[in-house]
């Protein structure tokens, strides 16, 4: 009878923690949706449920002759998707070639490149500032992702080149023998074996850049140039409160696509980190 | 002089011809090797000279008139002409190396190889270099190269007084170092930030650590219901981009129009809180926020290291009488620990470098008097509003270093004592 009792207000506790952590999560979301669909730009004698909802924000932001929105949500994406792809090929290859092959020079680099992970690049902003200010780079996209994959590849060369020694070294010596090329056996022997890592390299460097605010808003100058962190930062710092609804429909428009996209994904992100991460 | 094991002398000979490189290979009788390397050096010295002239130049004077000479590009040039230097320098010891190794082939009676072999030399010893180099390039101009911009930078005296193109800067030897200690505003603000800093990474990782690792064992009890549920509402705050949710919070805990004061607290009679005017809350805030930012991600690995630990563990603990807390600390919590321990120390470097919840959320304020630092910026913040908004380039400069010897430091001692990394196939 006693441990059915002790079961029981186990199980109410529980229940109720999981309560008060699910007001406490959904409740931001509500409000910042409920607000999105508030009439008036500021927030003063709003709800969260509104009495006149209405659609006018989503449809001024839509609207190019109103609000840079679409360009911002284009640039963010345009720019963490080469940023991913160009991550990718690059690590691919650099990861590849420290798991791989021993050259003069690879645990010196090796070194260098766990010291550079851990001091993030954006901490040499103004010298990132005065480069790309010096070649010509300074409010272009080029920029921006020359920058993005340079950080991005230190930490997930060591992703990449951790899981790559797990791939035994026996499939590309049967192939060497087979007389497959090293451009081969990179190609159609080891890449097809590392999806996984390659997934969880892409999600991490499409993450990165779109979440960025301190390099692109050193980098970026003009409105229509900027990024989303950069664009809605704008919004809310101008004159805060006077477009906060505009705000709220903007952000309601990143959070559900992003949220979709990485929920479907999330199984890849815990599996590649621990596979990499409990080895570097 | 010892007796050398070998007749012929062709290593020192080649050698001592190669200080012209291409020379010793054309001793070697291969002539579009030794050609390759001579026209290769001539190139470099012919496009380079220059370039290396002005840069060296540069580096060392930082300028000497001021409507001609910008010293902070320069600087650029300066540490640019070095890094062309150790490339050319690499292949000039190359060269040497080469020469000396093919003439001690030819000691030994052996002949040196042949164009199509030393093609496949090539290929073979070069590949990993062939494949890296775009990354590497990458690498040494957009964060290799602005880093060592960063250490020279806080070695001058550039501010907003002596600032490029009207004024020139100078080498300041330790100026900037010595000025953060002992100017009384500059050594308060310092070390009240880095206090500040230290605490929030300590609080803020924490608490999200603590609360990740508490409700994935809560969920993962086996009578509760509707998991799947339950850790996908769990897993929002990560999937939702962090700097949208922080603007949220920002307008959430406004002090005008926020459901915070607005909805929340005066429902339970509360009086309003001034969250964005006084440092204190402004820090409760953010801290409680990041905690909610980041306690899913340790919650998502946490449920995946308890699914993988075995039934009968906890059913023998059961046997032999453990009570729930017995089992956590023995059995849940040191595996927990011991499967995410990397992890969880990249959150602590991670916060310690959050600029975004800082700056997004109350652009590091509100202001303090007498410092010129705002009342919640970290050591990121702190040198982001030096460098943009009061022009205190060196000493930025000077405080990114310290910050970025800190963390090295920290980071290489934990390493250290991680054994994985000491078994990890390092040559």
């Amino acid at each position: 009878m006693s441990i059915k009792k002790e079961k029981y207000l186990r199980l109410t506790i529980t229940y109720l923690v999981i309560f008060i952590m699910f007001a406490v999560i959904l409740y931001p979301l509500a409000w910042i949706i409920g607000s999105s669909f508030n009439p008036g730009q500021s927030l003063s004698g709003s709800s969260i449920i509104p009495k006149n909802a209405t659609l006018a924000h989503y449809r001024e932001l839509f609207d190019p002759g109103r609000s840079n929105y679409l360009y911002w949500y284009w640039n963010s994406l345009k720019v963490s998707i080469l940023t991913m792809v160009f991550t990718v090929i690059l690590v691919s290859l650099t990861g590849y070639s420290f798991s791989r092959y021993r050259f003069a020079g690879r645990r010196k680099s090796l070194m260098t490149f766990l010291v550079l992970q851990m001091v993030p690049n954006y901490a040499a902003l103004i010298a990132i500032f005065v480069l790309a200010f010096l070649t010509g780079l300074l409010d272009s996209h080029l920029g921006l992702i020359l920058v993005y994959v340079g950080g991005q590849i230190p930490i997930n060369t060591w992703l990449m080149k951790g899981y790559l020694d797990t791939i035994p070294r026996e499939l590309d010596e049967s192939a060497k023998i087979d007389g497959a090329g090293h451009f081969r056996i990179f190609l159609q022997i080891v890449m097809p074996l590392s999806s996984p890592i390659i997934a969880v390299v892409a999600l991490f460097s499409f993450i990165a850049p779109f979440a960025d605010f301190i390099i692109a808003s050193i980098l970026l100058r003009t409105e229509k140039n900027y990024t989303l962190a950069v664009g809605l930062y704008e919004m809310v710092a101008k004159q805060f409160g006077a477009e906060f609804t505009n705000f709220a429909a903007g952000a309601v428009l990143i959070a559900i696509p992003i949220s979709i996209l990485f929920l479907s994904f999330q199984k890849y992100f815990v599996s590649g980190l621990t596979a990499g991460g409990t080895k570097g | 002089m010892a007796e050398s094991p070998y007749k012929t002398n062709h290593r020192r000979t080649a050698f001592a011809l190669s200080i012209i490189p291409g020379l010793g290979q054309l001793y070697h009788k291969q002539y579009a090797k030794g050609t390759f390397f001579f026209i290769l050096a001539a190139s470099f010295i012919y496009v380079f000279a220059d370039m290396l002239n002005i840069g060296l130049w540069g580096l060392f004077t930082l300028g000497e008139k001021t409507p001609r000479d910008h010293s902070i590009f320069l600087l650029v040039y300066g540490i640019v002409a070095v890094i062309v230097l150790i490339f050319g320098l690499a292949f000039y010891l190359f060269n040497l190396r080469d020469a000396y190794q093919n003439g001690l082939k030819r000691d030994r009676g052996e002949r040196p190889a042949k164009l199509k072999e030393q093609y496949q030399n090539l290929v073979n010893s070069g590949f990993p270099y062939l494949i890296m180099s775009p990354g590497f390039l990458l690498l040494v101009f957009v964060v290799i190269l602005p880093i060592i911009f960063v250490i020279l930078l806080a070695f001058t005296n550039y501010d907003l007084y002596h600032s490029p193109p009207a004024k020139l800067v100078d080498w300041a030897g330790f100026k900037n170092f010595v000025d953060i200690f002992s100017i009384d505003i500059w050594r308060q603000t310092f070390f009240s930030v880095f206090a500040w800093t230290i605490v929030w990474t300590f609080t803020a990782t924490t608490f999200q650590i603590a609360l990740g690792i508490f409700l994935a064992i809560l969920v993962n009890q086996k009578e509760v219901k509707g998991k799947a549920m339950i850790r996908t509402v769990f897993i929002l705050p990560w999937a939702v981009p962090a700097f949208v949710s922080i603007l949220v919070f920002a307008g959430m805990f406004n002090e005008s129009f926020g459901a915070v004061n607005r909805d929340i607290l005066s429902l339970i009679g509360i009086d309003p809180v001034p969250w964005m005017t006084k440092a204190v809350y402004t820090k409760i805030a953010i801290i409680l926020i990041q905690t909610w930012l980041g306690f899913p991600f340790i919650f998502a690995m946490t449920t995946g290291v308890l699914q993988s630990i075995p039934d009968e563990l906890y059913e023998a603990a059961t046997v032999d009488g453990a009570t729930y807390y017995q089992k956590f600390k023995k059995i849940t919590l040191p595996l927990v620990l011991f499967a995410t321990a990397p992890i969880l120390i990249t959150q602590f470097t991670f916060n310690f470098n959050n600029f975004n919840i800082i700056y997004l959320f109350n652009g590091g304020g509100p202001a303090v008097p007498g410092a010129n630092a705002g009342g919640t910026d970290i050591l990121i913040s702190w040198i982001y509003r030096l460098t943009m908004t009061s022009a205190q380039y060196s000493k930025a400069a000077a405080i990114t270093m310290l910050l970025s010897v800190f963390v090295i430091l920290a980071a290489l001692w934990q390493f250290k004592r991680t054994k994985s990394f000491q078994e990890e196939d390092m040559m």
